[in-house]
């Protein structure tokens, strides 16, 4: 069980990672950075790490995507204005 | 043709790549420098019973003396490169997110002390809870009840440099002592909550700074 688990996490790390970096939508890549951040953080705490699993949740995944999604709505409303 | 045979090179050297790497991690010998036993052996002397916390703030204090002072000098120049423009008004989100925000900074805030305090003796501490309350600061920001940071004033100054001056005060004072940031037995724990919590303060309004001190430009 605990074997499909670690199995199914790793598929989707590399699956989010591959995403991220492939998607040509900015937003979803964003998004899709924030769920990478968030398995991340779900890998670390199975490698019995959980002080990187916290801090990457909290820094990785909730304070960089929000600076991401702030400076892509910046980003954005500078391409409409002109 | 040409381009079929570029992509059939690029994908056979990426591929010899990976095999490389496998195999290198393959043949990983023992590790070299095993600290574990040292770290349990003088664990009682650190003032904390969690691992991790001793090598931060007790054996390694000088690493984060350091990783406290990287944010800061990142946050001034920060603040240098986007200067004094006046904080645009923040727009309100709706009210059911309003209500959601206010439900859940409350809850943030108790979440971070905890962080801080079980930093001790399980998974916790300043990082994690300074990220925690900046989280905090930055959900408020962006349902509009909290307003982008437009310069920073005395107050402010102080919170964001408080964790960097309170911990250099201590390496200083035992300085005096023997060696940097070696603390006595009887005081570590004593020393380290109060390094922490200075640390949580001022990693806090670093983090949410980086986002609060930018967004002041988006109207702009």
């Amino acid at each position: 069980m605990t074997f499909a688990f670690d199995l199914l996490l790793a598929l989707s790390l590399v699956w989010s990672a591959w995403r991220t970096l492939a998607t040509p939508r900015l937003d979803r890549a964003i998004v899709l950075f924030i769920v990478f951040g968030l398995l991340m953080s779900l890998a670390w705490a199975r490698l019995a790490a959980p002080d990187i699993g916290l801090a990457e949740a909290a820094i990785g995944a909730g304070l960089t995507g929000a600076l991401l999604l702030d400076a892509y709505g910046v980003l954005r409303r500078r391409r409409a204005e002109p | 043709m040409k381009r079929m045979l570029l992509v059939a090179l690029v994908l056979t050297l990426a591929l010899a790549f990976v095999a490389a790497l496998a195999s290198a991690m393959l043949e990983l010998g023992p590790v070299a420098v095993d600290l574990r036993a040292p770290v349990a052996a003088h664990l009682a002397e650190s003032g904390v019973t969690h691992p991790v916390t001793a090598v931060l703030l007790n054996y390694r204090g000088y690493d984060t003396l350091l990783e406290i002072a990287v944010l800061l000098l990142a946050l001034l120049a920060i603040l240098a490169v986007v200067g004094e423009a006046p904080a645009p008004p923040s727009r309100a989100a709706h009210p059911v997110l309003q209500a959601l925000a206010r439900l859940a900074a409350p809850l943030m805030i108790v979440v971070a002390v905890y962080l801080l305090w079980a930093g001790a003796f399980r998974p916790g501490g300043a990082f994690q809870a300074g990220a925690v309350l900046a989280a905090a600061a930055v959900l408020l920001h962006l349902v509009g009840l909290l307003p982008g940071w437009s310069r920073p004033r005395l107050g402010l100054r102080i919170g964001l440099a408080a964790g960097f001056a309170l911990f250099l005060a201590v390496a200083a004072g035992l300085l005096t002592q023997g060696s940097l940031l070696q603390y006595p037995p009887a005081a570590a724990g004593v020393l380290i909550l109060l390094i922490e919590s200075g640390l949580t303060v001022s990693l806090a309004l670093i983090l949410a700074g980086l986002l609060l001190f930018l967004s002041r430009e988006e109207e702009a």
